[in-house]
C-alpha cells in the first residue's frame, strides 16, 4: 500500500466517523454536535428526549446506513469483477428483485400479513427466517443472470437481460399483490421507498451479522477477484477453481443483498455508482484495497443520502430510495457516455 | 537429447461431437521455441487449449516432467504451465507490476501477499521482458506490443518449466511481432524453458523457432526443425488444400502460382535475381531457361536481349511489354 492510498484510506474512514456524527443531529429535532457526541461517549445529555431520540432511533439508523453502504457497494464490487461488466450491480441484474421474491415467498407460505413490512412484527426467527429466504431468492436470480452471462459478451446486452430477469420476478410479486387488499399494497409500496428506520433492537443485530459474514466471506475471495480480472481463462491458469471462487462470490453478494433489501427495501444505484467513484478515486483495481475503500465510500454516500433525505430544517422526510437515485443515477450516466474511454474500470 | 518436458501419447483433440486431431505422440524439450503452425482449422486452439489443461482431450495422456497433466491439481498445474493469450486484456486501473504480480497467484497464501521472493521474481521478469520502464504506468497506457510483452512477463513470473502462448502476434504491428519473436527466442536459450506458441507468421516462426509443429486441415501433423519440414514438403502438405502454392526456394507462399503469360530467361545477380523474379511473375511472365527473350541482371542494370539496359525494374516491365507488342 502506497503513503497516498493510506492517506485516501485515513481521510475516508475519519469522513465516514465525521458523517456518521453529523447524520445523528439531523431529523424532525435538529440536536447540537455538541450534544451528539455527549451522548455517544458518556450516554447522556442535558434533555432526556434527546439521549432517547439519538440512542434508539437514530444510531440504530446511522449504523443500518452504514451496513448497507457496505454490503451494497461490495456487492455491486463483486459483480462488476465477476461479470467484468462496469455496468452490473445488485439492482441492475435483477438480485433486488429475487431478495423481494424471498421476502414475498415466506409471506404467501406463512399466510399472514402480505407485507413485507410485516418483518418488523415478526420476532426473532421470522427475520432469519426471512434473510435466508431473501438471499437465496438472491442467489436464484444471481445463478440464472450468470447462465447466462456465459453465452453473452455485450455488456449492454448482459444488462437488458438482469433487467428482463428482473421484471420478470417483480411480475410474480406483482400477482401476488393483485390478490391483496389495498391498505397490504400500500404498505408493499412503502417497502419498495426503501428505508433505514425500521431496523431496531434484534433486527439490527442480525443484519449486522449478516452483512459482517457476507463481507468477510467477499474479503476472502478478494485473491480470487483480482485473478478474475484477466478473464476466466487466464484465472484458471493461476490455479483458480473458478467454479469455487464464484460460488464463495455468489454467496457474499447474497447475503449482502438479501439481507439488507428484507430490511430496508430496494435500493438502488449505491452498488452499480459506489465501486466505479472508488476506483476513480484511488486509481486501483486491486481488491484488497478495493474492498475496504468501497466499504467507507458506500457508507459515507448512504450517510450523506439519508442526512438529504431528512431534508433538513422541515418536518418531513423522503425515501431514501429516491435519494440515491437522484445522486447515483447521474453518475450512472456519466459512466455510460465516459464508456468508450475507459470500458472495464 | 535431455528428457523432454511434454510429451503426449495418441492423444486425440477435439469436441464431444467431433473429432480435430489425433493420435498425436508430441514431445517438448527444455530450452527450446516451438511453433505451432498451420491453417485456420486444423485444430491450432483446440490443442493449445487442450494442451493448457482447460479442455479434456478425447482420449490418449499428456504427461508434464513425467506426470500425467489430468491429474494434477489446478494449482500444482499452474506452477508448472503459464499462459499468454490472444484477446486484449482489459483491466483498468492495474499497473503493470501489479499485473505481473498476479502471476504469483499459485504461490501466494488466501490473501494473495507477496513476499520478497514474490517481489524479486516480478523484478525479474519485468528485467527480462525489458517492462521495468513502465512497470508503474496502467494498462489503458500500454500499446498492443507492450501489453503483450507484460503478459509474458506475468507468465514469466509464474516461474513454469513451460510457457504456451496462443496467437500472442495476432494484434500486433510489425515491429512488435518481430520484437516479441526475438524475445521469446532469447528467452527459451536464456532460462531454459519450453515455450509453444501458435502463431500465422510463418516467415517469423520458420525465423525464430526451434522446432516447427505444422498441423494440416486433412488432420496430417509434422514436427521438425523448420528448414527440414520445408525441404521434406511437409509445409506443402499441411497448407495445399488451401489452394495456396509454397515456394520452397523462398519460403513464401506464391499469390501468383503458375504464371501462363510470355517465357523470359532470367540470369544475374542472386540479391536482385529475386526480386526481378518476383516482378516478372506479378505481370504474368515465365521464367524458363532457354526462352527467346532474355533478362540478365547486372549490378546496377537489366540487360534486355543482351542489347537493351534499363536502370530500374519499372523500365524493364516498360520495355518489356514494348517489345513483346512489336512482335
Amino acid at each position: 500500500m502506497t503513503p497516498r492510498l493510506r492517506l485516501v484510506l485515513g481521510l475516508l474512514l475519519a469522513a465516514t466517523v465525521v458523517g456518521f456524527l453529523v447524520n445523528l443531529t439531523l431529523g424532525s429535532v435538529a440536536i447540537p454536535l455538541r450534544e451528539v457526541v455527549r451522548i455517544v461517549l458518556h450516554h447522556e445529555s442535558e434533555q432526556t428526549a434527546w439521549l432517547f431520540i439519538v440512542e434508539k432511533i437514530r444510531i440504530p439508523k446511522a449504523c443500518t446506513a452504514v451496513l448497507v453502504g457496505w454490503g451494497l457497494s461490495v456487492s455491486g464490487l463483486q459483480m462488476q469483477t465477476l461479470f467484468r461488466n462496469p455496468l452490473a450491480g445488485p439492482s441492475e441484474l435483477g438480485i433486488t428483485a429475487g431478495a423481494g421474491l424471498g421476502v414475498a415467498a415466506v409471506m404467501l407460505g406463512s399466510g399472514s400479513v402480505t407485507s413485507l413490512y410485516a418483518i418488523r412484527q415478526l420476532g426473532l426467527s421470522g427475520s432469519w427466517l426471512i434473510v435466508g429466504m431473501a438471499s437465496l431468492g438472491s442467489a436464484l436470480v444471481l445463478g440464472l443472470v450468470l447462465l447466462i452471462a456465459g453465452r453473452l459478451r455485450d455488456h449492454v446486452v448482459l444488462l437488458l437481460v438482469g433487467v428482463m430477469v428482473g421484471t420478470i420476478t417483480f411480475s410474480v410479486i406483482s400477482i401476488w399483490q393483485y390478490f391483496s387488499q389495498p391498505e397490504q399494497i400500500q404498505e408493499y409500496l412503502l417497502w419498495t421507498f426503501g428505508s433505514l428506520g425500521g431496523v431496531l433492537g434484534s433486527h439490527l443485530y442480525v443484519l449486522s451479522g449478516v452483512v459482517l459474514l457476507g463481507l468477510v466471506l467477499a474479503f476472502a475471495s478478494s485473491k480470487a477477484l483480482n485473478a478474475l480480472l484477466l478473464g476466466e481463462a487466464y484465472a484458471r491458469s493461476m490455479g483458480l477453481t473458478v467454479r469455487r471462487a464464484r460460488t464463495l462470490i455468489i454467496a457474499s453478494t447474497s447475503l449482502l443483498t438479501g439481507s439488507i433489501t428484507a430490511f430496508c427495501g430496494p435500493i438502488g444505484f449505491i452498488g452499480i455508482a459506489v465501486p466505479h467513484l472508488t476506483r476513480s478515486l484511488l486509481g486501483t483495481s486491486n481488491h484488497r484495497i478495493l474492498i475496504p475503500a468501497n466499504g467507507l465510500i458506500g457508507s459515507l454516500l448512504m450517510l450523506l443520502c439519508d442526512s438529504i433525505a431528512q431534508l433538513p430544517g422541515t418536518q418531513s422526510i423522503l425515501p431514501i430510495n429516491v435519494v440515491t437515485s437522484l445522486l447515483g443515477a447521474p453518475v450512472v450516466i456519466w459512466m455510460i457516455v465516459s464508456r468508450h474511454k475507459s470500458v472495464f474500470v | 537429447m535431455s528428457q523432454p518436458l511434454l510429451t503426449t501419447h495418441d492423444l486425440r483433440i477435439g469436441y464431444a461431437a467431433k473429432s480435430v486431431a489425433g493420435p498425436l505422440n508430441l514431445s517438448l524439450q527444455p530450452g527450446q521455441l516451438v511453433g505451432l503452425l498451420g491453417p485456420n482449422g486444423a485444430g491450432k486452439s483446440t490443442l493449445m487449449r487442450t494442451l493448457s489443461g482447460l479442455q479434456a482431450a478425447l482420449s490418449g495422456e499428456i504427461h508434464l516432467n513425467g506426470q500425467v497433466l489430468a491429474s494434477l491439481a489446478p494449482t500444482d498445474l499452474a506452477r508448472k504451465l503459464s499462459l499468454v493469450l490472444t484477446e486484449r486484456v482489459e483491466a483498468g486501473h492495474l499497473r503493470v507490476r501489479e499485473l505481473v504480480a498476479l502471476g504469483r497467484t499459485p504461490y501466494t497464501n488466501w490473501l494473495g501477499s507477496l513476499t520478497a521472493e514474490d517481489q524479486r521474481k516480478v523484478d525479474w521478469a519485468l528485467e527480462l521482458t525489458g517492462t521495468v520502464a513502465f512497470a508503474d504506468r496502467r494498462l489503458p497506457q500500454l500499446s498492443d506490443g507492450e501489453r503483450q510483452k507484460v503478459m509474458l512477463a506475468r507468465a514469466l513470473a509464474q516461474d513454469t518449466d513451460l510457457i504456451l502462448l496462443d496467437e500472442p502476434t495476432a494484434h500486433l504491428d510489425l515491429p512488435s511481432r518481430v520484437e516479441l519473436m526475438r524475445l521469446l527466442h532469447e528467452l527459451a536459450r536464456q532460462t531454459g524453458k519450453a515455450i509453444l506458441l501458435s502463431t500465422h507468421e510463418l516467415d517469423l516462426a520458420l525465423q525464430a523457432a526451434d522446432q516447427l509443429w505444422l498441423m494440416g486441415t486433412n488432420g496430417s501433423f509434422a514436427q521438425g526443425v523448420p528448414e527440414d519440414l520445408v525441404l521434406n514438403g511437409a509445409f506443402e502438405r499441411a497448407f495445399t488444400a488451401t489452394g495456396f502454392v509454397f515456394d520452397r526456394l523462398t519460403g513464401t507462399f506464391q499469390l501468383y502460382p503458375s504464371p501462363t503469360g510470355p517465357a523470359v530467361q532470367l540470369t544475374g545477380e542472386a540479391g536482385p535475381l529475386f526480386w526481378t523474379r518476383r516482378a516478372l511473375w506479378r505481370e504474368g511472365y515465365r521464367t524458363e531457361p532457354g526462352a527467346a527473350l532474355t533478362v540478365e541482371v547486372q549490378s546496377d542494370r537489366w540487360l534486355i536481349d543482351g542489347a537493351i539496359a534499363v536502370t530500374s525494374i519499372q523500365a524493364l516491365l516498360e520495355e518489356l511489354s514494348k517489345r513483346l507488342k512489336g512482335r
